[in-house]
């Protein structure tokens, strides 16, 4: 069973923070969450559509992050209770319904989960959703270690309820990807019944129809529940205070921050000099609950990730409270004592810390420092990141790559969202050469498609995921073929959205939940549109590559190529090795092979590596999945397949 | 909770590797036994996009008291557990300190760069040396080349939680292994994963002088 059906209220577990956001959508009583993948917030969806039988739910995994909170909304205009899971710029893509959505309100508790990545660990963006909040005026909370994740989703549903309308929580890489220990709280039998009312007066937001409009009286309502909300917050048991009754200078801090801080006060060893008032409810701020710790000291330090919200938030408040407050110093993003970019950790606030408060502190001894200095240290060698052995992006960047190479008109590849992202870096030959959100390669390259009249002529293409095809591509595709833009969409179908963990996509045969659905057929979208489709097999990389340049050669119009191969480390793939491969050393050049090492300079799987002592390619038999692609690439056929059984 | 203890508080152990090497598994399955034992383990991972062939490292706190941050802070480990030995010396160089033990597994996995001849992997007795110097107790197991013995070469990880064990100054114990086990894989893997626990376990056995101590030091 899973941990998170777990009834037994005195065990702690180890929950993640994402499963402790999922558990406490359950003790809410949820019935309805969606979401789309994406790196830190997919486990959210992932483990409750593992429970979705047991618990009675309906969970989806959308088609985008705006198609997620309608389906999420609508749940909650039928007076259930639901979830929605996003990573932070998915908020940008959800952003146009949620605008609206603040003014129309909802019914049953509805909660907006986004988690954002400061650092970009796992993103191509930095971006920060809790101006979301404010922009469009609903209540945000963070919270600041794992049990908090639990107990202020579950609370969230609850305020949701109070002020009627969606609340955001704002968690962070390391509070979702971070594990802790969670105490449960009750598992409620959830009878709810699901009815759209719509009969009632037109204003009446509880059972007349659920619209924005009229805006005037709808914005007036909005803005009576986002008070009401921050009346709530001056007793939120989210807000926390440690330290002394005076201290010399207070953190304020947020989210991830929390747990950084308290660390930093520990090593330093000044409990009794700073105070620590952390915030779960971010905005609206509660002006009394700020107002009183404002006034115990005149040195305030925020400490928080990526964008000054917070500390813009704390100064604007300070400002109208000055006459009673005084005048206060602020530490913080503004006057560069905490880094604009990238994320936090104990090291950097102990390091602001020892700035404002003039404290000296050494992570390591001198001695030990000195050791780190040793000439005769071995130095570890940068760890590129890399497609995987066996992995089909390698295959198909190999084909367009050298198909461009052929072609020789300076062609390039706008890219996307995904494992083959990686594209831009030597693992996939450097090929794309645009970067920016989920369905951007197809956009941009549309755009490119139409600047023959201004005198290009380099061929044009894009590259897009399966899933990636589903979210954001399609519009760009059909205003390519509409404007005949001249392009070729590569779509790299790997069959799953593999770099969040194989989440089903309309184009499978299976829901979130495991059931049969039916699949939408990428090729047949695609000629629907009017593109001329080809599908081929990107491990065949003389075919591939062959149709890549008779493609780039023909200039009428949008021509999509689909490359079908599934992720060496999808389901069916991980635990089958295809083939086993062996480099036959008498046919092995080595060096003196005018090929310049094509198989590890340039083709550079991890599998196939360079054996120093014997100047020969080696097949490294742990890492290599036996996909049989290096077997092509050597121009002497050194390497070899052998089927396995 | 009261009643529980720890030398140092929290106690850092950090699980380092190369993606796909099993480092979260690990590092779950460490701290699920430390959990039920009534402590606090806090975990910060990266995965997601770092897990594709680049480094990754778990750190875990052990606390008797509290949750703390996820990640260590500089200087502040107390066991290195390194999948890879190349991984080991890139978290000294962070995290290392006087005190610090080390664990390694000795098999290494090439970073593209290195095989594609732009940089180079120091000889693995380099590495000994360096670890050896960098820290107060280093000890080299051959964990992948005993998976493979084991029919894969993933048990590398459970291997190294196996002799962890006998080093780790905390409750661990084969029961609560085999409980979390049993509750985070199929039962039909579970022979197999006692199986490396236990190799891991004798193989820190055979150190000389550690015998002694896996007896003597198992308890807080």
């Amino acid at each position: 069973m899973s941990d998170l059906l777990d009834q037994n209220e005195e065990v702690q577990h180890l929950l993640m923070g994402n499963e402790a956001i999922a558990r406490g959508a359950l003790e809410a009583g949820v019935s309805v969450a969606s979401g789309y993948p994406g790196t830190p917030s997919s486990e959210i969806i992932e483990n409750l559509s593992r429970i979705a039988r047991e618990r009675n739910l309906y969970i989806e995994w959308s088609t985008n992050e705006k198609v997620a909170l309608e389906v999420a909304a609508a749940a909650s205009f039928a007076n259930l209770r639901s979830l929605c899971a996003m990573k932070q710029n998915g908020v940008n893509v959800a952003s146009d319904f949620l605008l609206h959505l603040g003014l129309s309100g909802t019914r049953g508790g509805m909660v907006l989960v986004t988690c954002d990545d400061p650092g970009a660990l796992s993103s191509s963006n930095e971006g920060e959703s809790r101006h979301f909040a404010r922009m469009f005026e609903i209540p945000l909370l963070e919270p600041g270690d794992f049990q908090e994740a639990k107990d202020m989703t579950k609370w969230a549903f609850q305020l949701s309820e109070e002020i009627k309308n969606v609340v955001v929580v704002r968690s962070v890489t390391r509070v979702s990807h971070a594990s802790g220990n969670v105490r449960l709280g009750k598992l409620p039998e959830v009878e709810r019944h699901a009815e759209f009312k719509y009969h009632g007066p037109m204003l009446d937001s509880d059972v007349g129809p659920a619209e924005s409009t009229p805006v005037g009286y709808k914005h007036s309502l909005q803005q009576e529940k986002i008070k009401k909300a921050r009346e709530i917050f001056e007793e939120s048991p989210f807000n926390t205070y440690l330290g002394p009754e005076k201290p010399e200078l207070l953190i304020i801090t947020s989210s991830a921050g929390n747990l950084y801080s308290i660390e930093a006060i520990d090593l330093l060893g000044i409990e009794d000099r700073v105070g620590l008032l952390k915030l779960g409810t971010t905005w609206p701020l509660p002006p009394k609950l700020l107002t009183r710790y404002l006034f115990t000291t005149d040195k305030i330090m925020i400490v928080e990730e990526v964008l000054p919200f917070l500390e813009e938030n704390v100064k604007i408040l300070a400002a109208e409270q000055a006459k009673e407050i005084g005048v206060k110093t602020f530490y913080g993003k503004n006057d560069g004592t905490i880094p604009m970019a990238g994320e936090l950790n104990s090291d950097l606030v102990i390091s602001a810390l020892g700035t404002v408060l003039g404290i000296d502190y050494m992570a390591m001894s001198p001695e030990y420092e000195r050791k780190l200095e040793l000439p005769t240290l071995a130095v570890a060698p940068d760890r590129e990141r890399t497609f995987c052995s066996g992995c089909p992006h390698r295959a198909s960047f190999w084909s367009i790559h050298n198909a461009l190479q052929m072609d020789n008109r300076k062609g390039f590849v706008c890219g996307d969202i995904g494992c083959y992202a990686m594209a831009r870096l030597p693992c996939g030959f450097s090929t794309t050469k645009t970067l920016h959100a989920m369905g951007s390669g197809a956009g941009l390259a549309n755009g490119f498609g139409k600047l023959a009249q201004f005198g290009m002529d380099q061929p044009v293409l894009a590259v897009c995921g399966d899933s990636t095809f589903f979210h954001a591509v399609i519009p760009a595709l059909i205003n390519a073929v509409h404007h005949k833009s001249n392009i070729t969409l590569v779509v790299l179908d790997n069959s799953g959205t593999a770099m969040t963990g194989f989440q089903p996509h309309p184009g499978l045969t299976v829901n979130a939940m495991g059931d049969e659905v039916p699949s939408i057929d990428i090729a047949r979208i695609c000629e629907a549109i009017g593109a001329k489709t080809e599908i081929k097999d990107p491990f065949d990389l003389e075919e591939t590559r062959k149709t890549v340049n008779r493609l780039i050669e023909n200039d009428e119009g949008v021509k999509v190529l689909i490359l079908q191969q599934s992720c060496a480390l999808s389901p069916e793939r991980k635990h089958e090795k295809k083939y086993e491969m062996r480099i036959d050393e008498t046919l092995c050049l080595g060096e003196n092979c005018g090929c310049n090492r094509l198989c590890t300079r340039i083709f550079r799987c991890p599998g196939l590596v360079w054996d120093k002592e014997k100047k020969k390619a080696r097949i490294d038999e742990v890492i290599c999945v036996g996909c049989g692609v290096c077997s092509y690439v050597c121009p002497v056929a050194a390497i070899k397949i052998e089927k396995t059984a | 909770m009261g009643k529980l203890q720890l030398s140092k508080d929290p106690y850092n152990i950090i699980i380092t590797g190369v993606g796909g090497q099993g480092n979260v598994l690990g590092s779950r399955v460490l701290s699920n036994m430390l959990v039920r034992k009534g402590y606090y383990a806090t975990i910060g991972e990266t995965f997601g996009a770092s897990q594709r062939g680049g480094s990754v490292m778990s750190h875990i706190r052990v606390s008797a008291k509290s949750t703390w941050s996820p990640q260590i802070p500089r200087g502040r480990a107390d066991l290195i557990i390194a999948l890879e030995p190349v991984e080991a010396i890139r978290v000294l160089m962070i995290y290392g300190n006087q005190k610090v033990m080390v664990l390694v597994n000795t098999r290494p996995i090439y970073p593209v760069g290195v095989i594609a001849g732009e940089l180079e992997y120091p000889p693995l007795k380099d590495i000994k040396a360096s670890v050896k110097e960098l820290s107060s107790t280093a000890l080299f197991i051959d964990a992948t080349d005993e998976a493979i013995k084991l029919g894969n070469s993933i048990l590398a990880n459970i291997i190294m939680i196996g002799a962890a064990s006998r080093i780790l100054k905390l409750p661990i114990d084969r029961e609560d292994f085999k409980e979390v086990i049993l509750n985070t894989l199929p039962a039909s893997k579970l022979d197999v994963n006692l199986k490396a626990f236990d190799m891991g376990a004798s193989i820190m056995g055979q150190f000389p002088g550690r015998r002694q101590r896996k007896i003597s030091e198992g308890r807080p």
